[in-house]
C-alpha cells in the first residue's frame, strides 16, 4: 500500500507494515521532550501514575528555555522541580542554564533527533523535527507524563496535505517568507489535524536553518506535524552530531494527499504577517510606514546561525533607528560562540542591539523584551496572538531575519532593498 | 451525563495565549491559573465563571501553545463544557487529559447569546438552548471518553483500570 513518509514513520513505530489516515495507532516514542513550563505539570502526573522509574534515562530531554535564566522567584520554583526530578532520575538530556538553550534548536545541534524518529514533546513547537525527516508532533503535559513513564503514546494517523515549492529563492528570501506565504494560503486552520509534506525542486536551495523555520510553524496552519524528505543536505548536516544513522523515509510517488499545493517561489517577496494572526500575511512592500518600538532576532524560528548571518549582512555597517529597540537572541550557546567568532556579535552591538541569554526571550511575553501599551514589534517569532510580547494592546508583526534587520535600520517596517 | 450552565461566548481561533497569558505560566496551581483565565480579553470572566458556565465558541478554539495550563484554567475557574465548532488538535486530547469535556458542534453564530442557559448531554450529544429550545447534535463522547471525563481526567483512569485489573 502506498504512504507519505508521515505515514511510514508511524507504521515503523507502531510495528505495522502500513497505516491510514484515521487509524488510531499506538507508537513508541524515541525522544520525549519537555521544558521549564511544561516539564512540571508533566512530573506531576508522572508521579500521580505511581511510576517507579523514567521508561529510558537517555531518551528524555528536558530543556529550561522559557523562563530562564529564571525570571522571578515562581519561575524559579518551577525550573527548581524539573532540575531535580533530572538529576533524580539522572536525565542524560537536561541541560542546566549555559549548557541549554532554545529546545527546538539545541536538540537538532546535539544530534538527538535523526531522520525517521518520533518525537513527542510538551511544546507546540515540536514539528520543527520534521525538517530532519522525523515525525514529531507536540501534546500537553498529561501525555507526556504518560511519556516518561511508559515510552508510549497512541497518535491518531493525519491526513496529507502536500506543499510543492518550485523556482528559485529571490534575495533576501528564506524559509520564513516561504512559510508566511504558505501559512497565509492555508489560514490557520488550513492544515488542522493534518500533516504538511514540504516538497519540490526549491527544497534543495533551502539549507537546514530555514527547513527548521519551516517545519517549525507547521502548526501555525493547524498541523500535527511538517516533514521534509530527508536528504543529502540533512546527511551532511548531522555528520558528527550523532551515532544513530537513522531511516530515510521517503513518500510514495502514489501516497495519498488531502490537498496539493503548488507554490511559485519566483513570485514571493520578503512576507510580513500583521496582527493578530501568523495567516494575516502581505507583502513587506505593501505596509506603508508602520513604525516600531522593537525589533526581536531570535526564537525557535529564527535564532539560529543562518537567521544571525542573514541579519549581519545588512546591519554591518548600519545602526538601528533612535526611537528602535533592538534585541538579538541567539538560539543556543554554540550559535552564540560562533557568531562570536565570525564577528556577528560585533556587529550587532555596532548596530546597537542587545543581546540576550540563549533562550526563548520576549517570545513569548515572559521576560527579556515585553512590549507596553500600544507598541509595535517586528519579531522574527512564529505567533503574533493578542498579547503574545506583552500587553493586550500590543502589536506584533512576523517576518524574517532580513526583514527584521532592515527594518531595525529604518525604524518601520521595510524590506532591505529600500536600504 | 448533562452538564449545565450559562453561556460564555467567544469567536473563531481563541488561542490559549489568550485563555492564559505566558506570563501566568510560572506556576502550576489550578486555582491560581485560574484567577488569570481570560484576563486580558475577558477581566471579569474568572469572576462570573465561578458559579458554573459552558464556554460556546467558533473555529479552531484552543489553537497555539501546547499548554495544558489552558484547560486547566478554564476548568478550574467553573466551565464544566466547551462546545466548539472545531477544536485545534493540542487542546483537544488535552482537555480530555484533565477531565474537562468538550464537544464539536456545528452550530451557527445565531445559536446561543451570551448569558443564555445551555444544557449539553454528554452521552446523546444533544446541546440546547434552553432559552429558545434550539438543539444542534454534536459527535456524542464515545464510551471511554465519557469515563474519562467522569474519572476526572487521564491519570485517574488509568489508575481506575490498573485497580480493576489488580
Amino acid at each position: 500500500m502506498s504512504m507519505t513518509i508521515t505515514e511510514k514513520i508511524l507504521a515503523a513505530h507502531a510495528g505495522k507494515t502500513s497505516v491510514r489516515p484515521g487509524d488510531l495507532v499506538q507508537v513508541q516514542v524515541d525522544l520525549a521532550l519537555a521544558n521549564d513550563i511544561t516539564a512540571p505539570l508533566a512530573i506531576n502526573v508522572f508521579h500521580e501514575l505511581g511510576a517507579s522509574n523514567v521508561f529510558d534515562r537517555d531518551k528524555i530531554a528536558l530543556v529550561p528555555d522559557h523562563f530562564v535564566p529564571n525570571k522571578d522567584i515562581p519561575s524559579a520554583e518551577q525550573a527548581k522541580i524539573m532540575e531535580e526530578f533530572a538529576y533524580q532520575y539522572d536525565i542524560k538530556n537536561y541541560f542546566r542554564v549555559g549548557e541549554a538553550g532554545i529546545e527546538h534548536v539545541i536538540l537538532p545541534e546535539k544530534g538527538l533527533v535523526v531522520p525517521g524518529d518520533l518525537v513527542i514533546g510538551a511544546d507546540s513547537h515540536t514539528c520543527t523535527y520534521g525538517a530532519m525527516g522525523a515525525f514529531s508532533a507536540g501534546v500537553g503535559s498529561t501525555d507526556l507524563g504518560a511519556i516518561m513513564a511508559t515510552g508510549e503514546t497512541w497518535l491518531k494517523v493525519p491526513e496529507a496535505i502536500k506543499v510543492v515549492y518550485a523556482g528559485d529563492l529571490g534575495p533576501w528570501i528564506g524559509g520564513k517568507d516561504l512559510i508566511l506565504f504558505t501559512i497565509g494560503q492555508l489560514g490557520v486552520q488550513g492544515a488542522r489535524y493534518k500533516s504538511l509534506e514540504f516538497t519540490g525542486s526549491t527544497v534543495a536551495q533551502l539549507h537546514m536553518d530555514d527547513r527548521f523555520t519551516m517545519a517549525n510553524m507547521a502548526v501555525e496552519a493547524g498541523a500535527k506535524n511538517g516533514i521534509f524528505e530527508p536528504d543529502e543536505i540533512l546527511r551532511t548536516y548531522l555528520e558528527g552530531r550523532s551515532e544513530r544513522r537513522g531511516v530515510y523515509w521517503r513518500s510514495d510517488t502514489d501516497a495519498q494527499y488531502d490537498e496539493v499545493f503548488e507554490i511559485d517561489v519566483n513570485r514571493i517577496t520578503p512576507q510580513v504577517a500583521c496582527p493578530h494572526s501568523p495567516d494575516n500575511v502581505a507583502p513587506v512592500s505593501s505596509m506603508g510606514s508602520v513604525p516600531l518600538n522593537q525589533v526581536f532576532i531570535g526564537s525557535c524560528t529564527n535564532g539560529r546561525m543562518e537567521d544571525l548571518r542573514m541579519a549581519a549582512s545588512i546591519l554591518k555597517g548600519r545602526k538601528a533607528a533612535g526611537r528602535t529597540r533592538l534585541i538579538v537572541i541567539p538560539g543556543s550557546p554554540a550559535i552564540y560562540r560562533a557568531a562570536m567568532k565570525e564577528g556577528i556579535l560585533e556587529i550587532l552591538l555596532d548596530a546597537g542591539a542587545v543581546i540576550g541569554p540563549p533562550s526563548c526571550g520576549p517570545c513569548l511575553g515572559g521576560h527579556l523584551g515585553i512590549l507596553a501599551k500600544g507598541e509595535k514589534a517586528l519579531s522574527t517569532t512564529n505567533r503574533n496572538f493578542i498579547g503574545r510580547m506583552g500587553h493586550s494592546e500590543s502589536d506584533v508583526y512576523l517576518a524574517g531575519p532580513a526583514v527584521a534587520a532592515a527594518s531595525a535600520v529604518l525604524g518601520r517596517i521595510g524590506g532591505p532593498e529600500e536600504l | 451525563m448533562k452538564v449545565k450552565g450559562s453561556a460564555f461566548k467567544f469567536g473563531d481561533h481563541i488561542d490559549t495565549d489568550l485563555i492564559i497569558p505566558a506570563r501566568f505560566l510560572n506556576v502550576s496551581d489550578k486555582d491560581e491559573l485560574a484567577k488569570n483565565c481570560f484576563a486580558d480579553v475577558r477581566p471579569d470572566f474568572a469572576d462570573k465563571a465561578k458559579t458554573g458556565g459552558i464556554i460556546v465558541a467558533g473555529e479552531n478554539f484552543g489553537c497555539g501553545s501546547s499548554r495544558e495550563h489552558a484547560p486547566i484554567a478554564i476548568h478550574a475557574a467553573g466551565i464544566s463544557c466547551v462546545v466548539a465548532e472545531s477544536f485545534a488538535r493540542i487542546f483537544y486530547r488535552n482537555a480530555f487529559n484533565i477531565g474537562l469535556p468538550i464537544l464539536e458542534a456545528t452550530m451557527g453564530e445565531d445559536f446561543v447569546a451570551e448569558g443564555d442557559p445551555i444544557s449539553v448531554d454528554l452521552t446523546s450529544g444533544e446541546v440546547r438552548n434552553e432559552v429558545n429550545g434550539k438543539t444542534v447534535q454534536a459527535m456524542p463522547l464515545p464510551p471511554f471518553m465519557r469515563e474519562m471525563v467522569e474519572c476526572g481526567g487521564l491519570v485517574p483512569y488509568i489508575k481506575k483500570h490498573a485497580m480493576e485489573s489488580k
